[in-house]
C-alpha cells in the first residue's frame, strides 16, 4: 500500500509490513530450487497447480453464489443460469434455515425468504431441484450448522429422482468452527458440532463418494479483519481440527484429506494483487508439505491443495457501485493467476442488497470475458518464475508456518475460539484497517479520493417480495397439517437416542425427513442433547 | 452534554444475521472516541435492547444490520421504545441499507443511517451534534 512520498519514489509497505523493493531480482532468490519450490504444474509440491494442464484442459468452475426467497424463485434462478452457461450451482439458505430455525419461529419473523432460500422441510428441497437432474449437475451449499440435514435432504432428493447417491456431487460448506470467528450462524457448541462435522465427512467416505464433504473457509474471515496469511493458516489449521475428528474414527488421511476442499478470498478491504497470488501458491505448496510431512501421506489427491475462491464483497464500495465492476475483475485476475479451481465473483450492486439478475450476470460475463477474450487462462501459472512473485510466496508460506505454530503453541485452534482470543485479535485488526481507510492512508476510489459530491443513481436492486414470508408459512401449516405427527414424533426420539451416543446421526435423519419433521424440530431435538454455543465477549 | 458525563451507548444486532465485523469496528472506534459502548452479541430480539438500553441508561443505541430486515426491525424498535418511555435516545441505523431506505428509515424516526462503510468519524461526530439529552 502507498505510504508518504519521498524523493519522488513511493514508499510501499506490503500488508504483511514488510518494505517492497522497487524491482525484484536474482538476489531475492538466492536458494531458488525449481524442482524442490516449484515443481511442474501437477507435481509436488504443487506451487504453480494441482493438475498438470489446468485450464488448458478445464477452465474453473463458474459458480455466483445464489439464493432466493422461495423453493420456486430458487428453481427458476438454477434454471436460468443453466441456461447461461453457468456450469455449477450455489445454493444459498435464509438465516433461518442457517441457524436451524422454522419460519414459523417468532425469531425468525425478519428473516424469512432474505438472504437466500427456507427450507423447513423436505419438501421445500424437493422444489428446489425439480427438473434439475441432480447426476448432471455440481451443487454447493452454504450451510454449516444444519449441514448434516442437507445433506441428508440432498441425497433423498437424489433418490426420488433415482439417482445413486454415489452419483451425486457437489460441495457442502460443512464449516462450523469458521462460523465461530466469522459470519455467526452457530448452533451448538464447538465440540458436538466438529463430531456433526465428522458425521458428515464419514458419511460421504462411506456413501456419498463425490461430494466435497468440507468446504473450509477462509473468506468470512478474511472479512473479519484476517490478513492474506491468516485467512490461508487459520482455515488449514482448521482442516486438521476436522481431519483429526475423522482419523480417530478409524480412517486414514487419505480417506478424508481427498474430501475435503477450501473457499478461499481474494479481494477484499486490503486487497493486493500480487499478494493474493502468492497466498494461494504459497498455500497449496504448505498445505502439500503439511499432509506428506505430517500425516506421511504418499497420495497425490491427499496433497493436492483443491480451493475455490470468492471474490471479497467486502472491498466493494457504496459510493460509486459500477465501479465495483473493475474491482470484481481484478479480484478476478487474481483468482485465475492463483489456479483456482471455481470461482464466485462478488456483484457490484451487492454493498446494497442480495445480487440482482444484472449484477449476477454481469460477474459471470467478467469470468467469461477473462476466460475467453484475453488469454489469460492459456498458460498454467503465467507469473510462475518471476522474481517479485515467488519471493512474495517464500514469505508468505514463512509467515503461515510461523502462525501454526502459534496456534499450536496457544493449544489449538478450538480453545482459541472457545475463548474468544482469536475473535479479539481479528476484531483489532479490522479496526485498524477501517481506520486507515477512514483517514485516506489507504486509498478507497470514490471513497476517500475521487469521490463525488452529486447523488448518484441509485443501481437498481433486487427486492425480495413482501409475500415471502406468508406463502412459506402457509406451506409449512399445509405440511404440517398433512404429515403423520405420530411418525413425526416417533422418529425425532430415534434421533435423540442415536444422538446420545457416538454414532453417526447421518443415517438417522432419514426417516424424520420423510415423516416431513421440519428442520427446526430437527435441530432442537439436537439441541436437547448438545446444548446451545454461548459467544464470549470478543469487543 | 454539558454535565460531563461519558457518553454511553449500546450497540447491537437484531435478527439472525451474524455479520458484526462493522458493528465490532464502530464499538473500538466509539471507545477511542471517549464513549463508553456496550457490545450487545449476536441474535439479539428488539425486547432484548430496549431491555438493554433502559437498563443501561444509555445515551445512543445503534443497530447494526446487513441482512435487509432493517424496516421492519426499525418499525418494531421505535414502538417498544415509544412504550417504554424512551424518548431521549439517539436511535442509529447501520449496515446494508439501500439509499432510498435510509430515508425510509429517517421518515420513520431513526435518528442517524449510516450504511457500510461510512465515515466513522462522520458517526461520532453525528452523536456528539445530535445527543438528546
Amino acid at each position: 500500500m502507498a505510504k508518504k512520498e519521498k524523493a519522488g519514489v513511493r514508499e510501499v509497505t506490503s500488508v504483511l509490513g514488510t518494505p517492497v523493493k522497487i524491482h525484484y531480482g536474482p538476489e531475492d532468490l538466492k536458494e531458488f530450487d525449481y524442482g524442490k519450490d516449484l515443481g511442474q504444474p501437477g507435481e509436488y509440491p504443487f506451487t504453480r497447480g494441482i493438475y498438470p494442464t489446468m485450464y488448458r484442459s478445464s477452465l474453473w468452475t463458474m459458480r455466483q453464489y445464489s439464493g432466493q426467497a422461495t423453493s420456486e424463485s430458487t428453481n427458476e434462478r438454477f434454471k436460468f443460469l443453466m441456461n447461461h452457461g453457468q456450469t455449477g450451482l450455489s445454493l444459498a439458505f435464509d438465516l433461518p434455515t442457517q441457524v436451524g430455525l422454522d419460519s414459523d419461529d417468532p425469531l425468525a419473523e425478519d428473516d424469512v425468504g432474505k438472504l437466500g432460500v427456507a427450507v423447513d422441510t423436505l419438501a421445500d428441497f424437493e422444489r428446489i431441484f425439480d427438473g434439475i437432474p441432480l447426476n448432471q449437475v455440481s451443487t454447493s451449499f452454504t450451510i454449516n450448522a444444519p449441514a448434516p440435514i442437507i445433506l441428508a435432504m440432498y441425497i433423498l432428493v437424489g433418490e426420488k429422482q433415482k439417482v445413486d447417491r454415489k452419483d451425486l456431487r457437489g460441495t457442502i460448506q460443512n464449516d462450523i468452527l469458521k462460523e465461530y470467528i466469522a459470519r455467526g450462524t452457530w448452533i451448538f457448541p464447538p465440540k458436538p458440532s466438529i463430531k456433526l462435522v465428522g458425521d458428515c465427512v464419514e458419511f460421504c467416505i462411506r456413501e456419498v463418494p463425490h461430494f466435497n464433504a468440507i468446504s473450509v473457509s477462509g473468506t468470512h474471515i478474511r472479512e473479519y479483519g484476517a490478513n492474506a496469511v491468516q485467512c490461508i493458516a487459520i482455515p488449514i489449521s482448521i482442516a486438521q481440527v476436522y481431519i483429526e475428528e475423522v482419523m480417530k474414527r478409524g480412517f486414514g488421511i487419505d480417506d478424508i484429506a481427498p474430501l475435503l476442499s477450501f473457499h478461499l478470498p481474494v479481494g477484499g478491504r486490503d486487497f493486493n494483487f500480487f499478494e493474493d497470488i502468492a497466498k494461494l501458491r504459497a498455500g497449496r505448496r504448505l498445505w502439500a508439505k503439511i499432509m506428506k510431512e505430517r500425516y506421511d501421506t504418499q497420495d497425490q489427491r491427499s496433497m493436492q491443495f483443491r480451493f475455490s475462491t470468492g471474490g471479497m464483497g467486502g472491498g466493494l464500495t457504496a459510493d460509486q457501485p459500477l465501479n465495483n465492476i473493475a474491482r470484481a475483475t481484478a479480484y478476478a485476475l487474481a483468482a485465475i493467476f492463483s489456479g483456482t479451481r471455481s470461482m464466485n465473483l462478488a456483484c457490484f450492486d451487492e454493498v446494497y442488497a442480495i445480487p440482482s439478475d444484472l449484477a449476477i450476470r454481469t460477474s459471470l460475463r467478467i469470468q467469461q470475458i477473462l476466460a475467453h477474450e484475453t488469454g489469460v487462462s492459456d498458460v498454467v501459472d503465467p507469473l510462475g518464475g518471476s522474481y517479485y512473485l515467488e519471493s512474495l510466496t517464500n514469505e508468505m508460506e514463512t509467515k503461515m508456518i510461523e502462525i501454526l505454530e502459534t496456534i499450536d503453541r496457544k493449544k489449538g485452534i478450538v480453545h482459541e475460539i472457545e475463548n474468544g482470543e482469536i475473535q479479539r485479535e481479528l476484531a483489532q485488526q479490522s479496526y485498524l484497517l477501517q481506520k486507515k481507510i477512514n483517514s485516506g492512508e489507504r486509498i478507497s476510489v470514490g471513497v476517500n479520493r475521487f469521490s463525488v459530491k452529486e447523488e448518484e443513481r441509485d443501481v437498481e436492486i433486487y427486492r425480495v417480495d413482501p409475500e415471502t414470508r406468508d406463502r412459506q408459512l402457509e406451506r409449512l401449516r399445509q405440511v404440517k397439517e398433512e404429515r403423520d405427527s405420530a411418525r413425526v414424533v416417533q422418529s425425532l426420539k430415534s434421533l435423540e437416542l442415536a444422538a446420545r451416543t457416538e454414532e453417526n446421526i447421518i443415517p438417522h435423519l432419514f426417516e424424520p425427513l420423510k415423516a416431513q419433521a421440519t428442520l427446526g424440530e430437527i435441530i432442537s431435538t439436537l439441541k436437547k442433547v448438545y446444548g446451545q454455543y454461548k459467544e464470549p465477549k470478543t469487543v | 452534554m454539558g454535565d460531563g458525563r461519558r457518553i454511553r451507548v449500546l450497540i447491537s444486532k437484531i435478527g439472525l444475521d451474524g455479520h458484526d465485523v462493522g458493528a465490532k469496528v464502530l464499538v473500538q472506534w466509539l471507545r477511542d472516541k471517549g464513549m463508553e459502548v456496550i457490545y450487545t452479541g449476536l441474535r439479539q430480539t428488539v425486547d432484548q435492547v430496549v431491555a438493554a438500553a433502559l437498563q443501561e441508561a444509555v445515551d445512543v443505541v445503534g443497530v447494526s444490520i446487513l441482512s435487509g430486515s432493517h424496516l421492519p426491525i426499525a418499525n418494531r424498535l421505535l414502538k417498544r421504545m415509544a412504550e417504554s418511555g424512551i424518548k431521549d435516545t439517539l436511535l442509529l441505523f447501520g449496515g446494508t441499507i439501500p439509499r432510498e431506505d435510509a430515508e425510509a428509515l429517517k421518515a420513520a424516526g431513526i435518528d442517524g443511517v449510516f450504511p457500510s462503510h461510512s465515515n466513522l468519524e462522520e458517526i461520532s461526530d453525528f452523536i456528539r451534534q445530535n445527543l438528546k439529552r
